[in-house]
């Protein structure tokens, strides 16, 4: 799915195509229907050739006439007017914007088109699904949250940003990364290391590490947003760095490593253009703390639901490798986890300066 | 006989009798030897301390303890007796209550700061005979009440006197008392105060006056007092008495010079309560042993059939034969084990249940009406549970419901359209749901977390009947629950008769009663929800048809032909509603008070239920409430558009003269039911 500045004019005409379905039900008085596909797990496969989440062909029928949908119905169609808008305006915005923007009272009662944000998010997720078009191309962005530090050159607004001339702070990731804003001009590094946690980041930041390891340090600060995964992913692509993950040891890590890898759920139908199936899980591993002599102390407890999300994992297709199999079952036996803070038990720059150059010397990775 | 020892001791409501201290020798003993006191010095202290003076200090016991409520225990003594006396008289009250502001130091205060009040009670009932009136307003337990077993609101003689010894205490002033037996008899005027050391009345004045009224009488108290209004206000007790006893014609005029109408809705007399004889089950020892004294009888067989009732004869010879008692011993001569192990034998001996005739309950249609005249609902009902027993004592309970606002209050609040912001909400209903307690008709309110019918009332699961209840708390909701306890022996749990004590077998009753009206409401409430969800499923298109047409125009750049669209869409929501409308209908047929006895539903377009048959003045023959099926017009419109409706209440209720009618045919079951039958078929076919 290229992506090109011109196709704005595209996704303009599928936002009218929505009232075209109105006008045309309209005049067959037919009850006006969109259908939508289905975001959940019953909708997604896992497509173990090409190692991505991909989305089904289930969709669900939004009618007007129906009681049950109407109100859901009226803000999907809300929803495309405030996008077509944005297209003809050509600003990009963000959801709380959109929310703004479509809420106002209906005409002769009390009620309000939407009452929270919570409402129009999923309406704009379904438009994108139904429409096919990405976030980007309906110029909706996220909130920028994530950081690269290393060598790497980036044109954005034509300005030249050098990841490796920006001190300990790095460049902050824009939540649209598309070859239109953001040019890639140039990468010497060797792999990338992508960091859950923003604190681990500043650590190895802070350390160099990129400089004596020729990467780039890459975090999302938590579940990486899209504009994170996009980079990295072509970063991947594109300059062919290897992507690693380092991540805390416990099930919601895991998944972190499973959204990079494979793709989400919910945002399923990006999988083929976010996903690096190639990503390896670099740790923190359940074996570690063994490994590197962790005491048993800096462990935490796992509680109902850490176990719970575990044993749900352990289902998912894309987690039934023997290797993965084995390290979530040792998580679970083990009844502890741990966060990658605890590895500073040993020594403030243990990661920077232990684990990570025998994790790298050894190969001591999970696929 | 249990010693008279201190002042703080509670006193049992019955007649002192004088004590010699004749016992004090002994239990001196105890005392310390730090205090060189002999038993004579303290002998010559002794003395007997009459009822009046016992009161005259512990008056909180009786319901005096701060002024404002005070206040409220003097109307409620006097408004008690004035009913009391014409329904024993076979009078419809009509009962006058009028709080005037006593000016002091020759201004008169706002009635809320005012600290000083004039009580006037004026009745239409029988009047009293000159020679009584000093000893019934000013002696302390002296009255007709006391000594039989009869349903009535007073039950000791204390109040009335005891409101004016208040009165006297707190401002010197005496009772004023004018009372006419008659259109031919003259009307007697009385001044009287009590002599507290003697429990004595003490006539100040006594003439015979000119009077505008034929008969009745009338009380004046001067108190000392708070007026406010709210919860546990005289207002709120008036308007309670007038809820639980609609054939009462009640005029109020408030202290700020407002008059208030109670109408009265029920022209019925409640049936006159019969008296009984104690049941054996609900005599205590003490109590016992008491009537062995006072009996008129000459043998212990005589006695027990004579003086309880359910014992017959040949039940009391075998009761004496049990308990190895001669059936023809004297009364007075059986003491001690004996005494006891009769006691014991009748206890333990089979026997009948205590006739139930002499209960008059309020009737269902009776506090149907009660409720719909004061209480703004949508929805009442009324059950009347037959009589049953707790300790020998007959009882019954009667339970009743108002739900809702009234469709032109839900209008009100409306009005101000004001856009929400995120966060806001539609004001939900937070409210609680009030408990109104009667006992023997009298409203009780104080205490209410203490008695028994709060705890029923708790202890029912709203939740089954489509209302909200939070864990142990009242159920939520504007709405209004009844309950009333008639029994010849309301069981308080305080002299100053306040709350009801927990008997299970009272507690029993109360939550079948309960159960039954939440039942009903459950009922009404599916109804009401199925015919406002196919109203709004139509309003909920009507909405959204215009803000989807201009997201439409816009996107299509403004070129649309918007009345076209919605034209198009409108038709096609109203063919799609237009299955719903025969639903609603189809709701509709079973929406009325059919299946719902003794209930009445307010509506936009009127009144539907038993509420004309209260307006009426009618000689039913039908207290128990044998369940009458009001039937319903069968071209009752469904629900129109609020712009439409027509005032609800009693006028809507008298622009259904048909509807009336028809009400009454269904009074009379047996006649009816054949042409109902016919009815029914026919609809359905």
């Amino acid at each position: 799915m290229a992506t090109k500045l011109k196709k704005t004019t595209a996704v303009e005409k599928k936002l009218i195509g929505l009232a075209d379905i109105v006008i045309t039900a309209a005049d067959r008085s037919k009850d006006p229907t969109f259908s939508i596909p289905i975001r959940a797990l019953s909708n997604v496969s896992f497509n173990e050739r090409k190692g991505l989440i991909e989305m089904g062909n289930k969709k669900q029928a939004r009618s007007f006439f129906n009681v049950g949908m109407a109100k859901k119905f009226m803000q999907t169609v809300l929803v495309a007017d405030a996008l077509s808008e944005l297209q003809r305006a050509d600003l990009t915005t963000s959801l709380r914007e959109i929310y703004y923007r479509t809420k106002h009272t209906i005409k002769d009662s009390h009620e309000n088109t939407f009452d929270t944000q919570d409402e129009s998010d999923p309406v704009i997720e379904d438009l994108e699904v139904s429409l096919a078009a990405l976030r980007e191309e309906l110029h909706v962005r996220a909130e920028n949250s994530g950081s690269i530090v290393g060598p790497v050159i980036f044109g954005d607004d034509g300005d030249r940003v050098d990841c490796a001339r920006l001190g300990k702070g790095g460049y902050s990731v824009p939540s649209i990364v598309e070859p239109e804003y953001l040019e890639i001009r140039r990468c010497t590094a060797d792999f990338l290391l992508l960091v859950e946690k923003g604190t681990q980041w500043n650590r190895l930041s802070e350390d160099k590490f990129w400089r004596r390891y020729n990467c780039v340090l890459l975090t999302g600060n938590g579940q990486p947003p899209r504009g994170v995964r996009r980079l990295a992913r072509r970063l991947h692509e594109e300059y062919k760095l290897p992507v690693y993950v380092l991540v805390d040891n416990d099930p919601w890590g895991y998944y972190i490593y499973s959204v990079v890898k494979q793709g989400s759920i919910n945002l399923a139908f990006e999988s083929q253009r976010m996903a690096i199936p190639k990503a390896k899980f670099m740790g923190l591993s359940s074996a570690d703390p063994e490994r590197y002599e962790l005491p048993r102390n800096v462990g935490i407890k796992l509680n109902e639901k850490d176990i719970a999300r575990a044993k749900e994992l352990m289902n998912y297709q894309w987690f039934q490798k023997p290797a993965w199999q084995a390290e979530i079952k040792r998580m679970l036996t083990s009844g502890l986890k741990y966060e990658l803070d605890a590895l500073a038990n040993k020594d403030f720059q243990y990661l920077t300066k232990k684990y990570l150059p025998r994790k790298l010397k050894e190969k001591d990775w999970l696929d | 006989m249990p010693k008279k020892t201190s002042s703080a001791a509670v006193p049992k409501p019955a007649p002192p009798v004088p004590r010699t201290p004749e016992e004090a020798a002994p239990k001196k003993a105890a005392a310390k030897p730090a205090q060189q006191v002999t038993a004579v010095e303290m002998g010559a202290r002794q003395r007997e301390i009459s009822v009046s003076e016992f009161f005259t200090k512990n008056r909180h016991l009786l319901g005096f303890d701060s002024p404002r409520k005070s206040l409220l225990t003097c109307v409620k003594e006097a408004v008690d007796n004035a009913l009391d006396a014409s329904e024993e008289a076979g009078i419809l009250p009509d009962v006058a209550v009028r709080l005037e502001v006593v000016p002091t130091n020759g201004t008169v205060p706002p009635a809320s700061q005012a600290t000083r009040f004039r009580v006037t009670v004026t009745d239409n009932g029988p009047g009293i005979v000159r020679q009584q009136i000093p000893r019934i307003f000013a002696k302390l337990l002296y009255g007709s009440k006391f000594h039989r077993m009869r349903m009535s609101r007073g039950q000791q003689g204390i109040g009335i006197s005891a409101a004016g010894m208040y009165g006297q205490l707190t401002t010197g002033k005496p009772v004023k008392i004018i009372s006419r037996t008659g259109p031919r008899a003259a009307a007697h005027f009385f001044e009287v105060q009590i002599d507290t050391k003697k429990n004595e009345p003490l006539v100040h004045e006594n003439k015979q006056i000119e009077w505008d009224r034929p008969q009745g009488t009338q009380v004046a108290l001067e108190v000392e007092g708070k007026y406010q209004k709210g919860r546990a206000s005289v207002d709120e007790w008036l308007e309670q008495t007038s809820i639980a006893n609609p054939h009462v014609k009640l005029t109020y005029h408030t202290p700020e010079g407002e008059a208030k109408e109670y109408p009265r809705t029920y022209h019925e007399l409640p049936p006159s309560p019969r008296e009984i004889k104690p049941h054996p089950y609900g005599i205590e020892f003490g109590m016992f042993l008491k009537m062995l004294q006072d009996t008129k009888s000459h043998w212990v067989s005589g006695f027990l059939a004579s003086d309880f009732c359910r014992v017959s004869p040949q039940l009391a010879d075998e009761i004496c034969k049990t308990a190895k008692v001669s059936p023809h011993l004297k009364p007075r001569d059986l003491k001690g084990h004996a005494a006891e192990t009769l006691y014991q034998t009748i206890q333990n001996t089979k026997i009948m249940a205590p006739p139930t005739n002499c209960i008059s309950p309020i009737g269902e249609k009776a506090i149907l009406s009660g409720l719909y005249k004061q209480i703004k609902g949508e929805f009442y009902t009324a059950v009347s549970r037959p009589p049953a027993v707790y300790r020998g004592n007959p009882f019954l309970i009667e339970a009743g419901l108002a739900y809702g606002n009234r469709p032109e209050d839900q209008q009100k609040p409306q009005q101000p359209a004001m856009p929400k912001a995120e966060g806001e909400h539609e004001e939900e209903d937070s409210e609680l749901a009030r408990v109104i307690r009667y006992a023997n008709r009298v409203p009780l309110l104080f205490q209410q977390s203490a008695c028994s019918t709060f705890k029923a009332v708790l202890n029912t699961t709203w939740r089954n009947y489509g209302v909200s209840q939070s864990r142990g708390a009242l159920p939520g909701g504007p709405m209004v629950i009844f309950v009333h306890m008639a029994s010849v022996w309301v069981p308080f749990t305080s002299e100053s008769k306040e709350a009801i004590a927990d008997y299970d077998e009272i507690q029993k009753e109360i939550t079948l009663a309960l159960r039954e009206c939440g039942r009903r409401l459950g009922l009404f409430l599916r109804r009401r929800e199925r015919a406002a969800s196919e109203f709004r499923r139509r309003n909920i298109f009507e909405l959204y048809i215009e803000e989807v047409v201009d997201a439409c125009d816009r996107l299509k750049g403004g070129k649309l032909p918007k009345a076209k669209l919605k034209a198009q869409l409108q038709k096609i929501a109203t063919s799609r509603t237009g299955g719903l409308k025969t639903d609603e209908a189809l709701g509709k047929t079973g929406g009325g008070p059919e299946g719902l006895p003794h209930s009445i539903i307010v509506t936009a377009e009127g009144v539907e239920g038993e509420i004309a048959l209260a307006d009426q003045v009618e000689r039913d023959a039908d207290p128990a409430g044998v369940p009458v099926e009001p039937d319903l017009l069968g071209d009752e419109q469904p629900i129109e558009t609020p712009s439409k409706k027509r005032a609800a209440g009693p006028q809507a209720a008298k622009g259904r003269i048909a509807k009336s009618a028809k009400g009454k045919a269904a009074q009379m079951p047996l006649f009816s039911k054949p042409a109902k039958r016919e009815k029914t078929t026919r609809r359905r076919a």
